[in-house]
């Protein structure tokens, strides 16, 4: 059997959703023997490549950048799997929903700055007004909730979406976890 | 036991019952370890039947009742567990998750919170609704306990607690539908309400939307089991 085709992308979230993934340890190198890691942060790697088996996906869709980047991911990918509460509900990153970016944005870069204050426009992207769970964009075909989703949720959760078994999501793990 | 009490049969998820006269579906189910999710009702206090994830349905009937505020009858069949049920239970948390600010990863509750483990228990693993972000403020006047708002349920368990049980009636709802607002006194803040800061109510909200100012983090467990205690002291007095 040829290798499945993962890749993992990283939109508006701490990177601890990550972090848990590594946490896996050696059992990354058992996961290794079933997929290869075609696109990720810890891959070097600009553009998300074309085909794609399983694309796990960190974070919540917070600016125009991000949206571009799940449209593309979902559109070259089969199995696309969010990650994490950022991903699922917003979480952190949408605690600026009630109150807007503006706001959010004045306070980080005009009222705290004591050298040059402005608001960066340039290279960064543009925020979106609010941040959304990445099923408000493209459908989503697993969820693992989780803030992160632990170690073993990823290793249990994978195993049984590689090898085809049943998968009973909420005897994992939860929003918050 | 009064003895002018009657005895009742009915049928639960296919198992045969026997009740008393005036007990509601809830009473009885729970009696006989039949399981039915709840958020707004709590032992101990009167019923209101505000949260409806405790719906059943009942044979002869399309439609829905909340098992907490619906007396049994003799011959009465019920089912608690249906697929349509757990379709409405589940809809019914997405709705209470939509309509405030839930983050649970940074919430006093997570790991406690009655709302969070029903998720997990039916199987929520995502809300399909648009969540509405509303504004919302946290009341943190009193000197004990906080009322964060972005995570009330508006179960109005406070505020029986604190009318039927403390005496107090401190706490009060204002406001219609989604606008409703639970508020001490006529809407004073809470420290400077006439709260008498016994906490009972925060120990019965089942969310993070009451807690005490003393558990930081997200390590709140709360005790609601001292309200059937309380009462039966009180009644042996
Ligand atoms: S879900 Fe938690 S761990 Fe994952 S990216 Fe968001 S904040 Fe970080
Ligand atoms: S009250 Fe419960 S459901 Fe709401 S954020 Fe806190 S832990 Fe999560
Ligand atoms: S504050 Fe807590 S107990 Fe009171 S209505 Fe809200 S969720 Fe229920
Ligand atoms: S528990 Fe019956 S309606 Fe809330």
């Amino acid at each position: 059997m040829s290798k499945l085709k993962l890749a993992t992308a990283w939109l508006d979230g701490c990177s601890g959703c990550h972090m848990s993934f590594l946490d896996m340890d050696e059992r990354l190198l058992e996961l290794a023997e079933f997929v290869d890691l075609v696109y990720s942060p810890l891959v070097d790697l600009k553009d998300f490549p074309d085909q794609v088996d399983i694309t796990l996906v960190e974070g919540a869709v917070a600016s125009v950048d991000d949206e571009a980047k799940i449209k593309k991911i979902r559109a070259h990918t089969k199995m696309l799997i969010a990650i994490g509460d950022c991903a699922i509900t917003g979480n952190v990153p949408s605690m600026r929903n009630p109150i807007g970016p503006e706001p959010i944005l004045d306070r980080a870069y005009i009222e705290n700055a004591t050298l040059q204050p402005q608001i960066p426009c340039v290279v960064v992207p543009k925020l979106l007004k609010v941040v959304r769970p990445v099923h408000e964009f493209v459908e989503v075909d697993v969820f693992l909730p989780g803030c992160p989703p632990s170690a073993d949720t990823f290793h249990t959760a994978l195993t049984a979406i590689i090898s085809g078994e049943p998968l009973d999501i909420p005897a994992l793990t939860r929003f918050g976890a | 036991m009064s003895d002018t009490a009657e005895v009742k049969t009915l049928v639960i998820d296919g198992q045969e019952v026997s009740a008393v006269r005036g007990q509601t579906i809830l009473e009885v189910a729970r009696e006989n370890d039949i399981q039915i999710p709840t958020l707004c009702h709590l032992e101990g206090l009167t019923d209101v039947g505000a949260c409806r994830l405790c719906v059943v349905e009942i044979k002869g009937s399309n439609k829905l009742f909340p098992a907490c505020v619906t007396s049994i009858y003799e011959g009465m069949e019920v089912s608690t567990n249906s697929e349509r049920l757990q379709k409405h239970r589940r809809m019914i948390l997405e709705l209470l998750f939509t309509e405030r600010n839930h983050i649970c990863s940074v919430c006093v509750a997570n790991g406690h919170c009655e709302l969070q483990s029903l998720a997990q228990d039916l199987g929520l693993t995502h809300v399909r609704l648009p969540y509405r972000n509303p504004e919302l403020t946290i009341d943190a006047s009193h000197e004990r306990f906080t009322a964060d708002h972005n995570r009330c349920i508006l179960c109005t368990r406070c505020v029986r607690v604190c009318a039927e049980v403390e005496g107090a009636h401190v706490w009060d709802v204002m406001g219609r539908g989604i606008n409703s607002m639970i508020i001490t006194d006529l809407h004073e803040n809470w420290g400077e309400s006439t709260c008498t800061r016994c906490g009972k109510c925060v120990q019965v909200c089942p969310t993070g939307a009451l807690y005490d100012k003393g558990k930081i983090g997200s390590d709140h467990p709360k005790y609601p089991d001292f309200l059937p205690y309380l009462n039966l002291m009180r009644e042996a007095r």
